[in-house]
């Protein structure tokens, strides 16, 4: 996947966890619980999300660098570029 | 008893398969309309069963929904159309002076059922297992999400008592009013069982899951070709008061709570014992100061299977004499069991009887079982009687629990 398909998918995954916000407009280098209502058990759902759709296991001493859209693409891209 | 320990229902929230507020379930009760239809459920295909169809984003958001259980989604829409029918100034209510007792049949079962279906797909790796499983599956879970609704602070929690567990959601509700624990009981019960496969498979392996070529005559009661129960999910939530501070806010009242009685058969895991019932309901009208002959109607909780209902018959006959001419009908046979939450919301169903003085009927009853005769019993067609001042409620459940539930008109 390249760099936008990621961001899309991350997008897309926060639009189905969060159904009652619009993640459109995100900005990508701020965090994105700032910017929406997301709590802790929210964000399990994105790295529940990524085991289940792509077998991508995150440690949780990564968590950290799926805080922001922009960290989110860099730490997958090379862990999803042959998907 | 002193105004400060008698205790109304002032408002009532509900859903059931023929009626998403009381308006509608009344009107179709006395139309004779069932709401049992068929579902696909896991492993088993389709099967006979009772859905609701309220709006579950009338009250909630859709995060909401999605994190929460089917159960919450009930108890929070009844308790929101509970609240709206009090006429209460919920606003400005001490929301730490509020209490949520729901009684349920079972609960969790759903959500980890759907939980070991979803890991099938990943080889039963548990690394898929859901991190909302467990706020999902406390037994607490259905009344804590009304508490999140509603941003209640009081005291919450369920009661699980089987079937009997609607009654003793009331029961307890009234009880922390007369201990001055609340100052508001939302209390009733409800239900998300159809969602769980294994209550079904395991009513049909025990000879006890109703079967119809009809799904709308599948709950049949009395009936001598009755066959089991139809499982069915609900909710009715009442908002409980002290007849004073209802007295004081000019409250509409349904009726009084004027008797309860709770006990255990000790005696079987399944089979009824006609025994502890006639003792419940004998309690029960103890405690309210009267006579059977008191009584003008008894929702019976006869859940069509063979032998629970030849047992109520007989323990009603027990209790009121062979020749009684107490009204008696049931609501299973509209909507099937709805479980944990059977027993408030049959017994709301037949409240109106004290302003219309018009008994629902027992619908689905072809070919009446001589073991269920009863003088009035009654039959297919709902019957104008002259005058209703008490009604009695029954509703049983597994491992021997009975609760009985008498409400009176009420009078100053």
């Amino acid at each position: 996947m390249t760099g936008e398909e990621i961001r899309s998918m991350i997008l897309e995954v926060i639009q189905e966890i969060l159904p009652d916000e619009d993640v459109s407009n995100l900005k990508p280098d701020i965090r994105i619980r700032d910017q929406v209502e997301m709590d802790s058990m929210d964000f399990l759902d994105i790295i529940m999300e990524l085991r289940k759709r792509y077998g991508i296991i995150v440690p949780e001493d990564d968590y950290m660098k799926l805080f922001t859209l922009d960290s989110s693409v860099a730490y997958l891209e090379p862990l999803m570029k042959e998907i | 008893m002193n105004s400060e320990a008698r205790i109304v229902i002032t408002g009532a929230g509900l859903t059931s398969p023929n009626g998403d507020n009381l308006a509608e379930f009344r009107q179709n009760l006395l139309s004779g309309r069932s709401g049992v239809g068929k579902i696909d459920t896991h492993y088993m295909g389709e099967v006979i069963a009772g859905l609701c169809d309220f709006d579950p984003l009338k009250y909630q958001k859709k995060k909401a929904l999605r994190r929460g259980t089917r159960a919450g989604s009930i108890a929070i829409y009844c308790a929101n159309e509970a609240i709206i029918d009090s006429n209460l100034d919920f606003f400005s209510f001490d929301k730490s002076r509020i209490g949520i007792y729901l009684g349920i049949t079972e609960h969790g079962n759903v959500e980890t059922e759907n939980e070991i279906y979803n890991i099938k797909q990943y080889d039963y790796n548990v690394d898929f297992w859901s991190h909302h499983h467990n706020p999902r599956t406390v037994a607490n879970s259905p009344a804590g999400e009304v508490t999140l609704n509603l941003g209640i602070t009081g005291p919450h929690y369920t009661l699980g008592a089987a079937c009997a567990a609607g009654n003793i959601g009331l029961i307890h509700g009234l009880q922390m009013l007369r201990l001055k624990e609340v100052d508001l009981a939302l209390a009733g019960g409800v239900s998300e069982t159809p969602h769980t496969f294994g209550v079904f498979a395991a009513f049909k392996n025990e000879g006890a899951l109703a079967s119809h070529t009809e799904p709308e005559k599948a709950s049949r009661p009395f009936d001598k070709n009755r066959n089991g129960i139809v499982v069915s999910e609900g909710g009715c939530i009442c908002t409980l008061e002290r007849l004073h501070d209802a007295l004081e806010r000019d409250a509409k009242i349904y009726g009084e709570i004027a008797g309860y009685a709770i006990n255990s058969d000790a005696s079987d895991f399944i089979l009824p014992n006609p025994l502890r019932q006639m003792e419940c309901m004998n309690s029960a009208l103890k405690s309210a100061g009267i006579s059977a002959g008191d009584i003008d109607i008894i929702n019976t909780h006869a859940t069509a299977t063979v032998e629970g209902d030849k047992a109520e018959c007989k323990a009603i006959k027990e209790v009121f004499g062979d020749d009684s001419n107490v009204y008696i009908n049931n609501t299973k046979s509209f909507i099937g069991h709805t479980m944990g939450a059977a027993g408030a919301l049959e017994l709301m169903g037949n409240l109106p009887s004290f302003e219309d003085h018009i008994v629902h009927q027992t619908i689905n009853i072809d070919d009446l079982d001589p073991e269920c005769v009863f003088k009035n019993l009654i039959i297919n067609e709902p019957r104008k009687i002259d005058r209703v001042d008490n009604i009695l409620n029954n509703s049983f459940g597994m491992l021997g629990i009975n609760s009985v539930v008498i409400v009176k008109k009420y009078r100053e």
